[in-house]
């Protein structure tokens, strides 16, 4: 079974970073502040269901593609 | 009194408030311009500190970036200035604007920039958003941590700019360089290839070194033997480059954590503004959203209508009296004709679009400023990727409604090149505002002022048909292209979306002044040279053409009144010209379009830039008209009539005609210029040129033949 990930929350879920899938992307959210052991709670869904957009660490909100989100993975 | 001049750079996360920033600095002593060597937009500006000696500043905004290592075009250059002492903007002082709300990430930047060795100030901003979420930040305990000065600033009330100048007067001023140290120090065998890498290039700081392993392709400043080395040197090290990136802004976090948990006090629960979360739901619902971005493009089009046609009226009357004040001050002679009938009908056809040019920009910069935009991506991300673009893609579209030039250039931000290229490839299909008063004059004349459909006006809904025209025919193009146009690489959409905050009015003010500024300077310069060529072209002609055809008119209205038989003249004149013969040269291929000679003379010239169009109505019509007063150029053209049915010659079915080949047409030389530096080559121009006077021209015939 694969690792729960930030593509599996539901509206207003909240979640634990835990770690990242996928290389060349993670450097990409660590940089904008999706650090491991970081809450993260999704907030709005686009129309289509796609891109959503996630608030990290209660401080900013991100908005990512569901395939970028799918790199997250959660506790 | 001593003068010191020294060079500042301002960096910083996107949205951490360095543009209001850069505006307070520097007030109105900016401008824009192009980075030397590179073909990112460069802003810069100057402002002075009063001391004991007085330092001259100049100020150069750097593109806002998350991290030193690039993710965009744009981003490459921040890295391009700060790793080259040689560069002419590198700094004496870095300025970098740290959102306090956001402080862990902000820092990250921080500490990368402090570790290239280059004096820093750390500038911290929105202190009241963080107050906000119940979060107080102790600056000193900040500035002791990090060792640089920590400056309080409120970016948008002005606050704390005075101490901010103090603070980089003395960072400037302290020429004893302090021990270098290092927010991250690399591992053991990193630590061989920086030295092998400091020995080579003479760089005293392992950071700089660093930064030539992991991006000396981006550096620009680096020649091709160099990369190679470079190249071996990783290899001989068996250097991970990827590995290492994550490693070390891992190893930042770790060590940032402790110092923000001292400096940041909370109390309670900390979260972004209630509303902001509230006006997302509205703003990204499945309905709504769509709803209402629809209403606010809408609105925009309603209001370059309905609020700029007064002042636009007042100007078109105003340019015509003083054009007519001109005519009869000056002495009567060629001198007279040449600048009432040349230059100054081409430059009074443009003036009037001042207020509407204004306005688009306000608008536009009002919807960027409220944080709006960002949600306009999000919204459109997905409709946007099955037209093979981003939701990125949708700024340079909107941007493009104002101006292609500019709009090509914000495309830097998408960060696959595959979707960058078709961006800029559809772009000048936005009808910007240099076709606005294509199509204010044309839609003038095929309907009434008065004529409403419920609460808008015909007109303007026209206006907006042809802009939603534009909008179809680029992601049209776009699905089309993407079907020849191979794609490489794996496509991205991350964005923080910025909380909702009040345009900031000076800066909305600036984004007016300035493109109306470069509207009347590049357009007027154009058009001058333009309308001094055309009244050349249009007053003499082949041989003794034109007299020969003068007396021929003559001779054959024996019973004809004086006025008749000058506006005959004229009219005869003008056709016998060199710009009538070289109307009457490609007759042959805009005919089935329904344009007669003059409108041909009128599309050549609008080929170096659209506004040139009306312009050349202007001059045209002023020369063939008879010049007993200076009518508008809507009263030219709805006096012009067709040589062959005596009607009117601008019939509904020209005007659409003209209005279709305007929407589509790529009639502007900045354009291709733009596209020609930002793809690096003749060919995507070229293609780009030919696919849309294909499409421009196809259109205007079925406009024509299905209307005539």
């Amino acid at each position: 079974m694969s690792a729960r990930t930030v593509s599996h929350l539901r509206k207003g879920e909240k979640g634990i970073i835990k770690s990242f899938n996928n290389r060349a992307m993670s450097l990409k959210l660590l940089e904008m502040g999706c650090l491991p052991g970081c809450e993260v709670r999704l907030d709005a869904i686009a129309p289509f269901g796609d891109p959503i957009c996630i608030n990290v660490g209660g401080c900013y909100s991100l908005s990512l593609r569901l395939n970028e989100a799918s790199v997250i993975e959660l506790e | 009194m001593k003068q010191v001049n020294i060079k500042v750079a301002l960096v910083g996360n996107p949205n951490a408030g360095k543009s209001t920033l850069f505006n307070d600095l520097t007030g109105l002593r900016q401008k824009t311009g192009n980075f030397p060597g590179v073909t990112v937009e460069k802003k810069s500006g100057t402002f002075r500190i009063n001391a004991e000696e007085v330092s001259n500043v100049t100020l150069v905004d750097l593109p806002g970036t998350y991290s030193i290592y690039p993710k965009s075009k744009d981003e490459t250059v921040v890295m391009d200035i700060l790793a080259n002492p040689k560069h002419p903007d590198f700094p004496d002082v870095v300025i970098v604007v740290a959102d306090a709300s956001n402080l862990q990430r902000n820092l990250l930047l921080f500490t990368e920039i402090s570790d290239l060795g280059i004096p820093s100030v750390l500038a911290l901003n929105m202190l009241d958003v963080a107050a906000s979420m119940n979060l107080t930040v102790n600056a000193v305990q900040l500035a002791m941590q990090l060792n640089v000065p920590v400056v309080r600033i409120n970016a948008r009330t002005g606050e704390g700019v005075n101490n901010l100048k103090e603070a980089v007067r003395q960072v400037a001023r302290s020429s004893n360089k302090r021990a270098m140290q290092y927010f991250y120090e690399p591992k053991g065998h990193e630590m061989e290839l920086i030295e092998e890498v400091k020995g080579l290039y003479q760089l005293d700081n392992d950071y700089v070194a660093l930064q030539y392993v992991c991006q000396h392709d981006n550096f620009s400043f680096l020649e091709q033997p160099v990369r190679a080395k470079l190249d071996t040197l990783i290899e001989k090290y068996g250097f991970d480059e990827n590995n290492f990136l994550a490693e070390e802004t891992v190893a930042r976090y770790e060590k940032i954590k402790p110092i923000v948990s001292k400096a940041v006090k909370s109390e309670g629960a900390s979260e972004r503004p209630f509303w902001t979360r509230k006006l997302d739901s509205i703003l990204l619902h499945q309905v709504w959203g769509y709803v209402i971005f629809a209403l606010v493009l809408l609105l925009v089009f309603q209001a370059i209508f309905a609020w700029a046609t007064f002042f636009s009226d007042w100007l078109d009357a105003t340019a015509a009296q003083g054009i007519e004040w001109v005519k009869v001050t000056l002495p009567e002679g060629v001198l007279n004709d040449l600048i009432t009938d040349g230059i100054l009908a081409g430059i009074a056809g443009i003036i009037v679009f001042i207020p509407q040019i204004a306005i688009l920009f306000a608008l536009v910069s009002i919807l960027e400023e409220s944080g709006y935009m960002a949600r306009v991506m999000v919204i459109m991300d997905k409709l946007m990727r099955r037209f093979g673009l981003n939701g990125r893609s949708v700024v340079p579209l909107i941007s493009g409604v104002a101006c292609a030039v500019p709009a090509i250039m914000t495309t830097r931000s998408i960060s696959s090149r595959y979707e960058r290229l078709l961006t800029i490839l559809v772009t000048p299909l936005m009808s910007c505002s240099a076709r606005l008063p294509i199509y204010t004059i044309l839609i003038a004349l095929i309907v009434p002022a008065n004529e409403m459909v419920g609460i808008f006006s015909m007109q303007g809904l026209i206006l907006f048909g042809l802009y939603f025209l534009g909008l179809v025919g680029a992601l049209a193009s776009a699905w089309l292209l993407s079907l020849f146009i191979p794609r490489k690489e794996p496509s991205y959409f991350m964005l923080e979306m910025p909380s909702y905050k009040l345009p900031r009015w000076r800066h909305v003010g600036f984004a007016m002044y300035e493109s109306v500024k470069s509207f009347v300077l590049e357009a007027g310069k154009v058009i001058m040279a333009i309308s001094i060529i055309l009244w050349v072209l249009a007053s003499y002609g082949p041989g003794d053409n034109m007299d020969v055809a003068e007396q021929q008119t003559i001779a054959a209205m024996p019973n004809a009144s004086q006025e008749q038989i000058e506006a005959a003249v004229a009219s005869i004149r003008l056709e016998t010209s060199y710009a009538g013969e070289f109307g009457h040269f490609i007759e042959p291929v805009i005919k089935p379009l329904g344009y007669d000679w003059k409108i041909g003379i009128a599309l050549l010239a609008s080929f170096a830039a659209r506004e040139v169009f009306v312009g050349t109505m202007a001059t045209i019509y002023s020369i063939s008209g008879d010049s007993e007063d200076v009518p508008t150029v809507k009263q030219r053209l709805v006096q012009e009539r067709n040589p062959d049915t005596g009607g009117q010659m601008f019939t509904p079915a020209v005007c659409y005609s003209l209005l279709m080949f305007y929407v589509f047409a790529m009639m502007c030389m900045s354009t291709i210029a733009v596209v020609y530096r930002e793809t690096h080559g003749w060919k995507w121009p070229l293609i780009q040129l030919a696919y849309l006077t294909v499409l421009a021209y196809v259109s205007a015939f079925a406009a024509y033949q299905l209307l005539s």
